[in-house]
């Protein structure tokens, strides 16, 4: 039992999990900022947002520690370069928020304007999406993680529905196309959201199973089925 | 070996076992394996002590001969050929399957009489000839360099890494078609290790080589398959990259990564 091993890859769950927490909180506050257009919370995001990337930089020199001390293999390195890889994504949903944040700075001082989009069904996705990711990690679900992946289609729906009537507003009423673009910009920042929790989703699946499923999700439940999963781990 | 070929495996497996077991007494120490030895390729064996994985290997050129009590069922073959056959020719079978073993055994003789000796024992007197092939062999073995000048030294002035190269280039030296290396590296220093696994992959191609190694970084490194024995089974054998990224065997994966053995 190598329990130097051991015991780095439990302090990197941990700290893996400081960085979703972090996140998941960063961009529910972004989302109750755009809702009260609330240039406190906005900024509360903003300064938060320096946290994430400097718990960012230490996850990662974590995972370098122990590829280079350890030089773990099969499921131990399948974790280590999942959290790798999950760690810059969640990493750029913090910065998502931090954009929708930027976006309500802006649309506070700017006259009222139309929204858009629906705020309610799209943050409501998009965290839904988020939480799903965060949970199947922690639970090794791939179930989980393949709705996630599932999900995102909806979110590009909306962002698309967006671009059309910020298109046509704009058309009708060009005065107010400055505050248009930032709710485009607000939309897109849940898209890529929503993208990168898809992303995290494909590297749970791939951590599972070591079946690489992204660019192909059609194909997923079919390769998965090839691979041997029962025996596969010990995810504890 | 003037055997005709009794099993007819494709041509690209040098070594085959079939069903093959080994018992000594009553103890089952290496049960109904069934592998194939790619020709070329580097196979290494891992496992806990006690798997039967050097066990396995010493009966590819029938080291367990002169263990009492020791016997095998099933088949074990070298290009086709029954290595348990009655009529077999011992002596020829390990001229062609080398061996180096844990610790290096060089005779205590000079450098060159170490070379020269099998190849003298085949027959071949003339100087010309043993002095192009104990330099050949000692250049593969990646030697030469060092003990060009002090050939006449007695070889167990060496160090222990140069020691362990000189047993490969004794065993290069009279051509065979396959090395069996017992962890090879496991008295040597890193240096010395990194030599021969550096010498392994230059050997790879050439020669099929069978290695059994407690170092699983170093059965990642040098090999191109790997094999799982674990209490006298094969557990698993695949591509050494298929077995260190994805096992498919939770015992497999437990031990590559540490949790027992």
């Amino acid at each position: 039992m190598n329990s130097h091993l051991r015991k780095d890859l439990e302090r990197l769950k941990l700290q893996i999990m400081k960085v979703a927490i972090g996140v998941e909180e960063n961009v529910r506050k972004s989302v109750e900022a755009l809702r009260e257009l609330s240039v406190k919370k906005a900024e509360e995001v903003i300064e938060a947002d320096l946290e994430i990337d400097k718990l960012e930089v230490d996850t990662e020199e974590e995972c370098l520690k122990i590829l280079a001390l350890h030089q773990p293999v099969a499921s131990d390195l399948r974790f280590v370069i999942t959290v790798l890889k999950i760690n810059n994504e969640l990493e750029h949903i913090g910065d998502m928020a931090a954009n929708i944040a930027k976006r309500v700075i802006f649309l506070r001082d700017a006259p009222p304007a139309k929204i858009p989009f629906d705020i309610e069904k799209m943050s409501k996705q998009t965290l839904s999406m988020l939480k799903s990711a965060i949970d199947a990690f922690v639970r090794y679900d791939e179930l989980k993680a393949i709705k996630v992946c599932e999900d995102d289609e909806d979110v590009d729906d909306e962002n698309r529905q967006c671009y059309a009537n910020v298109k046509s507003i704009i058309s009708a009423n060009p005065d107010c196309a400055m505050a248009q673009i930032n709710y485009l910009l607000v939309s897109k920042s849940f898209e890529r959201i929503a993208d990168l929790c898809t992303n995290i989703a494909e590297d749970i699946i791939y951590m599972k199973h070591s079946v690489i499923i992204r660019h192909n999700l059609k194909n997923a439940e079919q390769k998965l089925s090839g691979s041997s999963l029962e025996e596969a781990g010990d995810w504890d | 070996m003037e055997m005709s070929p009794n099993y007819h495996p494709p041509k690209e497996f040098a070594i085959s076992a079939k069903d093959f077991s080994v018992f000594y007494g009553s103890f089952h120490a290496v049960k109904n394996v069934n592998m194939d030895f790619e020709r070329g390729k580097v196979t290494a064996i891992i496992g806990p002590s006690g798997c039967g994985k050097s066990t396995f290997l010493r009966c590819i050129n029938r080291m367990n001969d002169l263990v009492e009590n020791c016997r095998t069922e099933g088949l074990l073959a070298f290009d086709g050929i029954d290595i348990y056959h009655k009529r077999l020719d011992v002596a020829e079978l390990r001229r062609r399957i080398g061996m180096v073993f844990q610790r290096p055994n060089p005779f205590p003789k000079s450098i060159y009489e170490n070379v020269a000796y099998g190849v003298r024992l085949k027959g071949v007197r003339k100087k010309a000839i043993l002095d192009e092939i104990v330099e050949n062999s000692l250049r593969r073995a990646a030697l030469w360099d060092e003990v060009k000048d002090r050939l006449s030294s007695n070889a167990l002035g060496m160090s222990g890494g140069q020691q362990q190269r000189l047993c490969i280039a004794r065993a290069l030296a009279i051509k065979p078609c396959v090395l069996l290396m017992d962890e090879p590296c496991s008295a040597l220093d890193p240096k010395s290790t990194a030599r021969i696994e550096d010498l392994i992959a230059e050997l790879s191609g050439e020669y099929t080589i069978a290695i059994v190694t407690h170092n699983m970084q170093q059965a990642a490194r040098v090999s191109d398959n790997t094999a799982f024995f674990y209490e006298g089974r094969l557990v698993e054998f695949g591509t050494t990259s298929q077995i260190f990224t994805n096992p498919k065997n939770k015992a497999t994966n437990d031990y590559i990564t540490g949790r027992f053995g």
